[in-house]
């Protein structure tokens, strides 16, 4: 983790309330996919969390849906305006030698899952895709993943856009998966897979660690969702109790 | 060369900052970022005699210039704290630190600071009064004048080293909870802690905390906070810590005019990591700049 200062270089509506963000800067504190940093917006106290969407040297996307405040005020930044950026924090997901993983995202949860696809497509691993949107107005990356070469489904909950229903209506047979999405969304998908690991979300205090705000109970004792997640293992996780 | 040294009760610091309880973790995450030997001292996580989980999620909510928090005094218990996070903390901060101690029942106080008081690397041990108490239906120990003087006394007995109250704001007056704690026997005084506060989303119409509420801190309290402190420090003559919403330098300098000896930094730490060592580095040019020779000098000189 380092704090660092990022420079706006694209803010962009790209679906209903959601914008790619592209930063320029140092992103060598970014190691996996499923990471994220934590954003100082200008008049708010508390920083903002978002998962990494891709990196490159000196090139960092994020992708954010405007859901209150501070990314109202984020929307309305422009190219060349000076971020202070913690980086690199959080575990990320780990590769895995699966042949056929599914990742399964929904909403404001597909972005970090492009820069995993990516990544996996890398390791000669190809990924079956599964996103879900409320709607056709909010869909956003679909031709991303499909510039990777890779099969993707599309649900919508009106059917305005691909197939109607939701993401767990056609997971069909999956051993491992990777997912990120709102909470409902990650208890549906876990009963629909036998394994894998499931990115999560939680108010933050600090993001790296130090103020237990973001603690949730584990198996096995307890975990802090910002150092020790946000991507939990399938058998750690108490489904229950989440 | 300005002196920033300062003293609390036998415990010389080489200077008055040192990060808030809760706010720092045991000091390892912190350790990437910058060699946590510069600061005074470290105050560690309240501890409690067995391990607690805390309160559920969402334990954090924004207000504007600060942060409410419900995490509910998580800690892995003292047993863990003595074997494997004090010593661990000892490895990458070679000073004294603050044991900050926290109880359900005035037992459980006198258990944890008995343990505690035995630990070298502990110099100082802070005892959070803002617990509920469980045999007194469930009002803070700190709230009341008895209460806080049956714990400062029962501490006292079991203890060597310095024992610092840590003051609770939610109270009609903070003077005479300082006072009784003095006359029991304390060696100093940390204050504040949050105050309590909550906040409602308007979208569900429900309180945003699962706890309903929480502890406010960060700049928006500060000048509860300095009034507080002032007051206690005219009221008492035993040192002060004073916290609560410090967030620079300026800042610092105020704290101490009020009346406080040394001075702690907790939510700034969550939002600018770098926090206490930026305002270290800044404290000599600036007490130049105000013509401070030796920054103890300047203790209550409001
Ligand atoms: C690890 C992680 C990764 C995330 N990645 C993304 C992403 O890639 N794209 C994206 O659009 N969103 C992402 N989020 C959610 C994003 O952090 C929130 O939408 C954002 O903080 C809302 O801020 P606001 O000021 O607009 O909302 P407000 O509701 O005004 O915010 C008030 C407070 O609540 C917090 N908060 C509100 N909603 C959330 C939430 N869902 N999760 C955590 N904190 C919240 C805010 O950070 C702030 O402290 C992620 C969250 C986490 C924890
Ligand atoms: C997340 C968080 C956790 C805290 N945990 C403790 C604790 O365990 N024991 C304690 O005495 N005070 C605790 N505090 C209070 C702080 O130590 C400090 O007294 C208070 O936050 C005011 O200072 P500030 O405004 O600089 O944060 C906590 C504060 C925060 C924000
Ligand atoms: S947000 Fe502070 S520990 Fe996770």
């Amino acid at each position: 983790m380092r704090e660092l200062v990022f420079t706006i270089q694209k803010n962009q509506l790209i679906a209903k309330h959601m914008f790619n963000f592209v930063l320029t800067g140092d992103t060598s504190d970014i190691m996996k996919p499923g990471q994220f940093v934590n954003i100082q917006v200008p008049g708010f106290f508390l920083r903002r969390p978002f998962s990494v969407c891709d990196w490159r040297e000196n090139e960092l996307t994020l992708i954010y849906k405007v859901v209150g405040n501070g990314t109202e005020a984020l929307s309305k930044m422009s190219a060349g305006q000076e971020l202070s950026i913690l980086s690199g924090l959080g575990n990320g997901y780990e590769l895995r030698e699966i042949k056929n993983p599914f990742i399964i995202g929904g909403g404001a949860g597909v972005p970090p899952l492009y820069g995993l696809a990516k990544r996996l497509v890398e390791k000669n691993i190809t990924p079956k895709i599964i996103l879900g949107f409320n709607n056709s107005d909010e869909i956003f990356y679909v031709n991303e993943f499909k510039s990777l070469g890779l099969e993707v489904t599309v649900t919508t909950l009106d059917g305005s856009y691909g197939v109607k229903g939701l993401v767990t209506d056609v997971i069909d047979n999956c051993e491992y998966a990777y997912v990120c999405g709102p909470l409902p969304m990650l208890k549906a998908v876990h009963k629909k897979v036998s394994d894998g690991q499931f990115s999560f979300e939680a108010r933050m205090g600090c993001g790296f660690g130090v103020c237990m705000g973001c603690s949730v109970k584990i198996k096995d004792g307890y975990k802090r969702i910002c150092k020790d997640g946000p991507v939990l293992n399938y058998s750690e996780i108490l489904w229950d109790e989440i | 060369m300005i002196d920033l040294t300062t003293t609390l009760s036998n415990l010389k610091l080489d200077n008055p900052i040192i990060p808030a309880s809760g706010t720092f973790g045991y000091g390892v995450e912190m350790a990437e970022l910058y060699d946590l030997n510069i600061l005074g001292s470290i105050s560690i996580k309240g501890t409690t005699q067995n391990a607690r989980y805390g309160n559920d999620l969402p334990r954090i909510a924004e207000s504007s210039s600060g942060v409410i928090n419900s995490v509910g005094l998580q800690n892995p218990g003292i047993e863990k704290v003595i074997n494997y996070e004090l010593p661990n903390l000892a490895k990458i901060f070679h000073k004294p630190v603050i044991a900050n101690i926290s109880g359900f029942s005035v037992e459980e106080y006198v258990y944890c600071a008995e343990r505690v008081d035995k630990i070298s690397n502990v110099g100082l041990i802070e005892v959070n009064v803002s617990c509920p108490n469980v045999h007194g239906g469930g009002l803070a120990f700190g709230v009341d004048c008895e209460k806080v003087a049956e714990v400062t006394k029962a501490v006292k007995k079991v203890t060597t080293k310095p024992i610092y109250i840590k003051l609770s704001p939610n109270v009609t007056d903070i003077v005479s909870i300082a006072k009784s704690a003095e006359q029991a026997g304390a060696d100093g005084l940390s204050l504040i802690n949050t105050l309590l506060a909550m906040r409602i989303d308007i979208k569900t119409r429900k309180p945003i905390l699962a706890n309903v509420m929480g502890g406010l801190s960060g700049a928006a309290i500060f000048p509860v906070a300095l009034r507080m402190v002032y007051q206690v420090h005219k009221a008492v003559k035993i040192p002060v810590i004073g916290m609560g919403g410090i967030s620079k330098a300026e800042d610092v300098i105020e704290m101490m005019l009020a009346g406080a000896s040394a001075v702690q930094i907790g939510a700034a730490n969550l939002i600018d990591p770098l926090i206490c060592k930026s305002i270290i580095e800044k404290l000599p040019e600036l007490c130049e700049r105000l013509g401070i020779k030796k920054l103890s000098d300047i203790i209550g000189a409001a």
